[in-house]
């Protein structure tokens, strides 16, 4: 049996998107800035993937700037509106659990002079309203921060935290990295105060290589690739639009049935938290869990992401352990950054030391089934007696 | 302007009788290696040395670098090839020669002749004083030193063509793989044993190779980067087959029964046995390791002597007197530095106790190496039935 269950790291194309994707590859394989029928229709994919990606947002397809995936929009939203924007101040407010596509840039603007502070989170992963007011400045001109996180699936209150914030300094930019929130929730930037989104296609079953950064028209932004003038200027280079066309129909289908997927995903969740927790020496990250009411414990959390801590037991020996019995996850804690006020997010959150490198991250989609939750339960509660006899002496 | 290349070789060279079998040897290493080189290449043997010659356009950086990965090569001399024999042909190559290959032209020389064409009608002195006399005649700042020339040039004229070069490039030396037997390389992921591997086919000898994982211990990645080894090596010394040997089972019963200083030897002991079996399955006449007195605890003389215990084979240990900065420099002199220092960690750690013994005295590991006796012949023999064999080209 295989169980697919890291679909946090990716996820597997549905069908929709390999079928416009391969018709882009096999027919309409025009330039869309050639100037005949065939670069027309090859545009044609473009428009609609941008009107699939506005609508699931409700903003406007002229907001929508398509890059290379989630890496080049955080990157296009954090330089390019500091570039736009260091006349009025060259303070950003982030948080230490973002990431490293948000810190890197952000390392990058330090060196260019600006300054970042790095909001602290609370046990369960959580962006206090109060820290982020405490450190909004005169000169602070944008707030980045996640929407969802990405190691244990906190869901961090952004519309919260963008109204605060700009009741405090209005004209000041909020930028959410939603790579693992888009597809999960329902998101309405003008409604929630964010300018900026970033999204990944590939972490909703579309293709990998492309991803789109929501702007807000009222934001003033440079671009940070220069060429031919594609997308009003914004992002230069010819589209991809296979990557595009493959986007468009994974945001298309992700949000049909959401309400039933979500439904199906939150009790799958609960279910494997109840069954993990019930084998020896486990615990879960980045959740209130009351025993008494396990749904409602999950949904103040995404829906697909569970951090489990195996104690005694080293997460890479276990993930290929799992591996061995064809279930595919991921090793929990993200390699710390070498920025001193970082680290991941578990160590963020207080995990203890030990279970640092003793977790595992189990992300789920709705293609998911229970047969397969109940086989990883299973396997675990085979494997983890058998690898705790061997420890190092 | 270098149509051949003229290949030296050293060692090969001082053989007797048996000598046409290196040398046919190496000019077929010769012909491998350049099957992956772009154009076409005639491979020619003549006494004592040997001639590439390009048939068709081909890239001449590749080609020097494919030749200077054969074993036997001592040094190779790009050659510029002139068809046309007659002496004034041959006089205006060597002035074009001289023009191209050297941007200063302010050296002592020395012209070195040699006619296998004995038609031809001039005698070697005579072409080397009439080269001479061209080479001075067209560039002014060169003179002739007969005795401790900073260049010698040197034309051959030969049944089908005249030939002029000066230049040499080393070869990596040693002798052709396939001339002195075959041999099993204990392979890991490490610095040292692809560089052991490399050393023991520079003396011609060819290699195969065993590599133990130990899923889940070890990662789908370290063993694809001990694949990735091989294949670096194998540039060298042509196709190798690696088993990779599942120890995981015989990992975790040592583990069980024999007391944790010990564990280390006690698995190096058996991996031994395991590599002997597959070795004389395959027709080896030894193993190869890349051990290094001294370098960790299973390495002292005492480790040394316990894990060569349980081998009938000899062992081959080319880098045992080698500092680790020796090794690093062959390894990134041959390429497998770069892919050796990947951290997939295998996680093996698990099996390494805190304080490993560093003097094990043979008896009382054997003794305790009975405590295994239930289960392991079996384990060994499944290790060895389920290995996987891989076929390894560059």
């Amino acid at each position: 049996m295989e169980v697919y269950l890291d679909n946090s790291a990716t996820t597997k194309p549905c069908q929709s998107v390999r079928e416009i994707m391969w018709k882009t590859l096999e027919e309409d394989f025009g330039n869309p800035s050639s100037m005949y029928k065939k670069g027309v229709e090859a545009e044609r994919y473009l428009r609609a993937a941008g009107d699939q990606a506005a609508k699931s947002l409700k903003v406007q397809p002229k907001e929508i700037i398509f890059t290379s995936g989630g890496t080049e929009a955080n990157n296009l939203a954090l330089m390019g509106t500091a570039l736009a924007n260091q006349r009025a101040g060259k303070h950003i407010i982030t948080t230490g659990i973002e990431h490293p596509s948000v810190h890197n840039p952000l390392a990058f603007l330090e060196e260019q002079g600006f300054s970042v502070t790095y909001l602290p989170v609370d046990s369960l992963g959580h962006v206090r309203k109060e820290d982020l007011l405490e450190a909004v400045r005169e000169d602070t001109i944008l707030i980045s921060v996640m929407y969802v996180n990405n190691e244990i699936g906190a869901l961090e209150p952004i519309a919260e935290l963008a109204k605060a914030a700009k009741e405090k300094k209005p004209g000041i930019l909020f930028h959410s990295d939603a790579v693992q929130g888009y597809g999960k929730y329902r998101i309405f930037p003008k409604k929630e105060g964010i300018d900026l989104l970033s999204v990944s296609a590939h972490k909703i079953h579309g293709p990998k290589g492309v991803g789109f950064l929501y702007v807000s028209e009222k934001v003033k932004i440079k671009p940070i690739l220069f060429g031919g003038g594609q997308q009003k200027g914004m992002r230069s280079g010819t589209e991809n639009v296979p990557g595009i066309a493959g986007l468009g129909a994974a945001a298309e289908e992700i949000y049909q049935d959401h309400a039933e997927k979500t439904e199906k995903l939150y009790d799958f969740k609960a279910y494997f938290i109840e069954e993990v927790l019930k084998l020896e020496g486990t615990s879960v990250n980045g959740i209130a869990w009351d025993p008494a009411d396990p749904k409602g414990s999950v949904e103040k959390t995404a829906p697909h992401i569970i951090s489990v801590s195996f104690a005694g037991i080293r997460s890479e020996v276990l993930l290929h352990a799992l591996e061995e019995k064809g279930i595919y996850v991921s090793a929990g804690s993200a390699c710390a950054s070498n920025h001193p006020q970082l680290s991941g997010t578990l160590q963020a959150i207080g995990v203890n030391r030990e279970l640092l490198d003793a977790t595992l991250r189990f992300s789920l989609s709705a293609d998911n089934t229970r047969e397969e939750l109940d086989y990883t339960l299973s396997a675990l509660g085979e494997l983890l007696p058998k690898l705790r006899r061997f420890v190092r002496r | 302007m270098y149509r051949a290349f003229l290949i030296k070789y050293a060692e090969i060279g001082i053989k007797g009788k048996n000598r046409f079998i290196f040398e046919n040897m190496l000019r077929d290493r010769i012909k491998g290696a350049l099957d992956g080189v772009e154009g076409e290449f005639y491979v020619v043997k003549e006494p004592g040395r040997i001639y590439v010659e390009a048939k068709s356009d081909f890239d001449y950086d590749e080609t020097i670098e494919a030749l200077q990965r054969v074993f036997g090569v001592w040094a190779i001399c790009p050659t510029m090839m002139i068809e046309d024999k007659s002496w004034d042909n041959i006089a205006a190559h060597v002035v074009q020669y001289v023009d191209q290959a050297y941007a200063e032209k302010h050296f002592t020389f020395k012209a070195e002749c040699k006619r296998s064409d004995k038609g031809y009608p001039m005698t070697s002195p005579e072409i080397c004083a009439e080269t001479g006399a061209v080479l001075l005649a067209r560039f002014p700042g060169l003179s002739v030193d007969v005795h401790d020339p900073q260049e010698r040039i040197y034309v051959e004229v030969r049944g089908n063509a005249a030939y002029v070069y000066s230049k040499m490039i080393p070869g990596p030396g040693g002798m052709p793989v396939g001339c002195s037997g075959k041999a099993m390389l204990l392979l890991s992921g490490g610095i040292d044993s692809p560089v052991a591997g490399y050393m023991i086919a520079r003396r011609g000898v060819t290699i195969e190779a065993v590599y133990f994982h130990a899923p889940p211990y070890t990662s789908e990645r370290a063993k694809q980067k001990v694949i990735e080894l091989a294949e670096l090596i194998s540039r060298y010394t042509g196709p190798i087959r690696l088993n990779i040997v599942n120890f995981t089972d015989i990992q975790l019963y040592i583990y069980d029964k024999c007391p944790h200083d010990e564990l280390t030897i006690i698995m190096r002991r058996y991996m031994m046995r395991i590599a002997e079996a597959l070795a004389e399955k395959s027709g080896c006449h030894g193993l190869v390791t890349g051990e290094s007195i001294g370098q960790v605890a299973s390495q002292t003389m005492q480790s040394l002597a316990a894990t060569n215990a349980v081998c009938e084979l000899p062992v081959y240990r080319p880098l045992i007197a080698f500092d680790k900065q020796d090794i690093v420099d062959i390894a990134e002199k041959i390429g497998t530095y770069e892919t050796s220092i990947q951290p997939f960690e295998d996680c093996c750690t698990i099996f390494v106790a805190k304080h490993p013994v560093t003097k094990p005295n043979g008896n009382i590991i054997a003794k305790h190496e009975g405590n295994l006796r239930e289960e392991i012949d079996q384990m060994v023999k499944t290790a060895l039935e389920t290995a996987e064999m891989v076929e390894v080209t560059p």
